[in-house]
């Protein structure tokens, strides 16, 4: 089952996440790592959510991981997957698994990541099957 | 300090509408909490301390009050969604322990339905500012697809079935069946839940909640008065409260903030599982009460499964009663919170006052517990435990 794509409504962006955003409209997808404690964390935060350092840093992703979870919403005019990507830094982010037959995703399936545009604003990262 | 026998439970309503379409929310508010307070035997001039959350109208306490004309000395708005009201309960019983007040009204109402709201299907506009809606909103994450995640991954990962999960909606009908005011009263087998339509992978309709407008209040006093008062003792044991989030990244789906929730309470009430006689369990969806059972120490986390199958949640068949007024998957669902619910059902039941097909005997030891917001992303968990005197 191969879908036309709903429309993604667009993200609201702050100054402090600006960075994310702005790499997304060049195609890369960033995370923030801390340098006191060097673990990497998603959603991007300035205060890092396992030390409490202000030493957080934007590195950019591989933009390659595995799905951990996912689900196909089917009662909605066009189906779509939403899921959790876990990046080879070792996060876990929420997106939607695109550009594929839905009935084939599968926990544990290697993803890339790939972009696209929002209703008015920043594209954001999606993944698909690589 | 402990809250362990500082308060009873002294009144309790479930409002009986199902869709409220000829009243005000703050009505449905107010016409709860006369219930509560008839049934305690008070009267809101009674009151000095009022719990509601984020479903009351306006701001909350000031606007319920104002509507009601209380006259407070002590107020407090936890808001953890539908979880909100178990933990109200329990921070009722702290205030009555220290004194900050004597009789604690809690209310719950609302209108989905007469407002025609989508509620599990359409993704819910963020809240301002949220931190996390820029990386979750575009997604299109729903009440149901986020729960259905969490499913997914507790199939994958322990081998749970759809059968399984099914099993927790055929209980619940069981029970439905004897509530004249339940929504859905037909009882249903494992056949008919997987067989209805798929809504989010892996949750089918009937692995979701009933959409209902309606509300409930619970009255909370101290001692000296709930002896005063001609209702069953119902003393507040125990109680536990804790969120659960995305970790930073750290993301596991399989277990609930009732891990910490539930042994807090169970320590504080000086009991274990195998002294609880009834439970009420939130039943946003069928997962959310395997998940829960398990992480609450009635199985190890995997096997929820199996304590859940064969109809073992049907009280008087099964070793484990719950949620006998037919819960959220088939009685009510107010406002989409299903918390307060919950404890008036194992109030219910620990005064014997549940329906007579649905009593559980000897019914000494009861636990009720919230899961408000979403297990597929942050949620409060509230665990409260509840003994009859
Ligand atoms: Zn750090």
């Amino acid at each position: 089952m191969t879908t036309t794509e709903r429309k993604y409504p667009a993200p609201a962006v702050n100054p402090e996440i600006k960075p994310f955003f702005d790499a997304a409209a060049q195609g890369t997808l960033m995370l923030k790592k801390c340098g006191a404690c060097g673990q990497a964390h998603h959603y991007p935060r300035a205060i890092c959510p396992f030390c409490a350092s202000d030493r957080t840093e934007w590195i950019t992703a591989a933009g390659r991981g595995t799905i951990y979870s996912y689900s196909v919403m089917r009662r909605v005019p066009v189906p779509y997957a939403i899921g959790y990507v876990t990046l080879e830094e070792g996060v876990t982010m929420m997106t939607n698994i695109v550009d594929c037959d839905l009935d084939a995703i599968r926990i544990g399936q290697r993803v890339k990541v790939v972009f696209k545009p929002t209703d008015g604003g920043p594209p954001v990262p999606v993944f698909t099957p690589a | 300090m402990t809250i362990k026998g500082k308060a009873y439970i002294a009144g309790i309503f479930e409002h009986p509408t199902r869709k409220a379409d000829t009243q005000s929310l703050a009505q449905l508010h107010a016409e709860s909490a006369i219930g509560a307070l008839a049934d305690a035997g008070l009267t809101k001039d009674d009151v000095d301390g009022y719990f509601c959350a984020g479903d009351a109208p306006g701001l909350g306490p000031l606007s319920m009050a104002d509507y009601m004309g209380l006259k407070l000395r002590h107020m407090d708005t936890t808001e953890t969604g539908g979880s909100s009201y178990v933990i109200h309960v329990a921070h009722a019983a702290e205030a009555i322990a220290l004194g900050k007040c004597n009789v604690a009204l809690i209310t719950l109402a609302g209108r989905p339905r007469a407002e025609g709201m989508a509620t599990g299907t359409v993704p819910r506009a963020p809240v301002a500012a949220s931190p996390d809606a820029p990386f979750e909103y575009p997604f299109g994450p729903t009440v149901v697809n986020q729960y259905a995640m969490a499913a997914m991954r507790h199939m994958y990962q322990y081998g749970t079935t759809s059968a399984q999960l099914a099993w927790i909606k055929v209980a619940a009908s069981h029970h439905a069946q004897h509530n004249p005011h339940a929504l859905l009263r037909e009882v249903v087998t494992v056949e008919e839940v997987i067989s209805s339509p798929m809504i989010s992978d892996p949750l089918h309709r009937l692995d979701c909640c009933v959409i209902t407008d309606g509300g409930g209040a619970i009255v909370v006093v101290k001692p000296e008065i709930a002896k005063s008062l001609k209702r069953p003792l119902v003393k507040v044991l125990g109680a536990g409260e804790a969120p659960k989030h995305q970790m930073g990244g750290k993301i596991d789906l399989t277990y609930s903030g009732a891990v910490w929730s539930g042994p807090a309470a169970f320590a504080e009430a000086g009991v274990t599982p195998s002294d609880i006689k009834y439970v009420s369990i939130y039943d946003s969806f069928t997962i959310t009460v395997l998940i829960t059972l398990e992480d609450l120490g009635f199985a190890a986390k995997g096997q929820g499964g199996k304590l859940v199958a064969d109809g073992n949640l049907i009280s008087g068949v099964g070793k484990l009663p719950f949620n006998t007024d037919g819960g959220g998957l088939c009685n009510n669902h107010p406002a989409n919170r299903g918390g307060l619910t919950k404890v008036v059902e194992a109030v219910r039941q620990l005064r014997g006052e549940a329906h007579p097909k649905v009593q559980v005997r000897n019914c000494d030891v009861a636990l009720a517990h919230g899961t408000g917001g979403s297990l597929g992303t942050r949620h409060g968990s509230a665990t409260v435990i509840m003994g009859r005197e």
